[in-house]
């Protein structure tokens, strides 16, 4: 029955859920809205299982002393304190000025601007190492991302004006043209490609016949 | 690990005296400004002397130039034109075809770390639709969404011309605020949004608030605009909002995740397009935040030049800092690649020569 229940349940969920695009009235409308705010309320549950789950593995690091046990030690700090200021905020907790404000704004913004900035130096020294003209196909990519890249920011066409360059052949109109083009007609196959995949896979789970997402066979 | 310690110190040290004793706002003067890029271009051409010489760059050299490259900038006066790209034009007719009154839609999917791209945009949009009188409602599939929205909300007010107009929580815009199950809400949506939104950000029921009044689902709302750095973002909006509800969308995507939503620009499933900064930056030239190019900007409103347009000068400096290291690796790739096949002739000719000794 552990494996069962689950199946009829996926089962009948998606079969509704197909069903209801095409026919969008009683009961299949209202068997929508009602497994959509099911989801919902799962997906609000798992936040808070997310939640708790990471209080549990720092906590068991920190007992246990595993290295670098000071991180979670400052994990778990800085979630009791905003949790306890959040819920001692009341209703009004998000307003402007209130202390779970002072927190997103001064604390949570700046740290967490600052892990994504870092960004910009890996991608700058990865590709100073990676983009190679090694071969016909690298070639290509490298002179796509140069004309994007060029073409995405103001300079480009600046530097253009000073050489005199045509305007069909300024930076900014090649970048358009290369999104609008190459890249919408990659992204199409891509994307047609992996619609393709989530149906057959879609149907593989709602007949049963694909259950690894169960714990697998 | 002292050492280490010891530099962090150092760091601070100089980054607490700048703070202390340097004048603020600090900003060099054009002449400056061009001097400091002089130099810069200089030590790149330097390096890449020393590269052809076969002196390779060590990837710290990288990271000291593009942090020079996106800092230094924000002290800068340069100013570089915007020109406008067509996914944006499509977008401000879109927006300008509404007339006042129009309810307009706005979902921040989006947190802190993509708000430098995403940040502006939302600033600008607002700034137009409260410039023509348009009605926001406001929500987030990002639980940060919703916050985002506030802080920009905040800054669009500090306008004089949005200050002039005494913009009411309520009546000239409304925050959901964030509700989990990602697009499934966007399809809950299209039946009811007092179903997915019962209380809006601060807790107020969904009847009580007066621009609520009226707007039961997508029907009842004329334009939609997305901003969006990953999942749900504008993929779901445009799958299920666009597709299922007819719902006339707008977005605005990370430079990262534009790429994937230009297929739906060409077949018409969204109604215009703001990528990456650059969106930004053009967006806020249109609608006369810009500052550039004789326009009526933000700068000349309010002193604050609009952001987009500020960062797009760091963007610019990155690119080409970049760029310039992408050529100088290539030139570093060839050359020691012409040096390998040098040398291999130079073995292969002796071993020759040896054999013919023997």
């Amino acid at each position: 029955m552990r494996r069962e229940i689950p199946l009829l349940i996926t089962g009948i969920v998606g079969i509704v859920f197909i069903l209801q695009y095409f026919v969008p009235h009683y009961p299949f409308n209202m068997l929508n809205a009602w497994f959509s705010d099911w989801f919902s309320i799962i997906a609000a549950c798992a936040i808070w299982l997310g939640a708790l789950n990471l209080i549990k593995i720092s906590t068991v690091k920190v007992y246990r002393k595993k290295a670098g046990w000071g991180y979670p030690v400052i994990i778990i700090i800085s979630f009791l304190i905003t949790v306890v200021i959040g819920f001692a905020g009341g209703q009004d907790f998000r307003a402007g000025g209130s202390g779970f404000d002072w927190i997103y704004r001064h604390s949570y913004i700046p740290l967490s601007s600052t892990m994504f900035a870092l960004l910009a130096f890996f991608v700058a020294s990865a590709s100073y190492r990676a983009f190679r003209a090694r071969n016909f196909d690298a070639t290509l990519l490298l002179l796509a991302a140069f004309f994007v890249m060029i073409g995405r920011v103001p300079v480009g066409d600046a530097i253009a004006g000073v050489i005199h360059l045509p305007e069909s052949l300024m930076p900014s109109n090649i970048a358009v043209w290369i999104m609008n083009v190459i890249n919408a007609a990659g992204q199409r196959a891509i994307m047609i490609g992996i619609a393709l995949g989530i149906v057959s896979t879609s149907l593989r789970v709602i007949l049963g016949i694909e259950r690894a997402y169960l714990g697998g066979d | 690990m002292k050492k280490e310690w010891l530099i962090y110190a150092g760091i601070l040290l100089i980054s607490l005296i700048l703070f202390f004793l340097v004048p603020k706002p600090i900003s060099f003067s054009p002449m400056v400004s061009y001097i400091i890029i002089g130099l810069i271009a200089l030590v790149i051409v330097f390096i890449f002397v020393r590269t052809i010489k076969g002196r390779l760059v060590d990837r710290r050299t990288i990271f000291v130039f593009v942090g020079l490259a996106v800092v230094l900038p924000f002290f800068m006066t340069v100013k570089q034109p915007i020109k406008l790209s067509p996914e944006v034009r499509i977008l401000f007719d879109a927006v300008q075809d509404l007339k006042p009154g129009a309810k307009v839609l706005v979902s921040f999917d989006y947190d802190p770390p993509s708000a430098p791209e995403l940040q502006p945009m939302a600033e600008a949009f607002f700034y137009y639709c409260f410039k023509r009188d348009l009605k926001v409602i406001i929500m987030g599939l990002w639980p940060q969404g919703p916050q985002q929205a506030e802080l920009a909300i905040q800054r669009t007010r500090q306008i004089p011309e949005i200050a002039a107009k005494n913009i009411q929580y309520g009546v000239d815009y409304i925050n959901l605020g964030f509700q989990s199950g990602n697009e499934f809400v966007i399809q809950r949506m299209g039946g009811s949004f007092k179903s997915m939104f019962p209380n809006d950000f601060y807790g107020t029921p969904y009847d009580s608030l007066p621009l609520a009044d009226g707007v039961t689902n997508f029907s009842n709302i004329e334009f939609s605009f997305n901003l969006s750095s990953g999942y749900p973002g504008t993929v779901e909006w445009v799958q299920v909002a666009v597709d299922r509800y007819g719902v006339r969308l707008g977005s605005g995507s990370t430079a990262v995740q534009a790429p994937q939503v230009y297929p739906y620009l060409d077949s018409g499933q969204l109604k215009g397009l703001l990528g990456g900064l650059n969106g930004a930056a053009e967006f806020e030239k249109v609608v006369g935040l810009g500052g550039v190019d004789g326009q009526p900007g933000f700068k000349q409103i309010t002193g604050i030049l609009g952001k987009g347009t500020k960062f797009m000068v760091s963007q610019s400096a990155a690119h080409v800092i970049v760029l310039a290291f992408i050529i100088i690796g290539n030139a570093a790739f060839f050359l020691g690649d012409r040096r390998r096949k040098d040398k291999n002739n130079d073995k292969d000719s002796d071993a020759k020569k040896t054999d013919a000794s023997d």
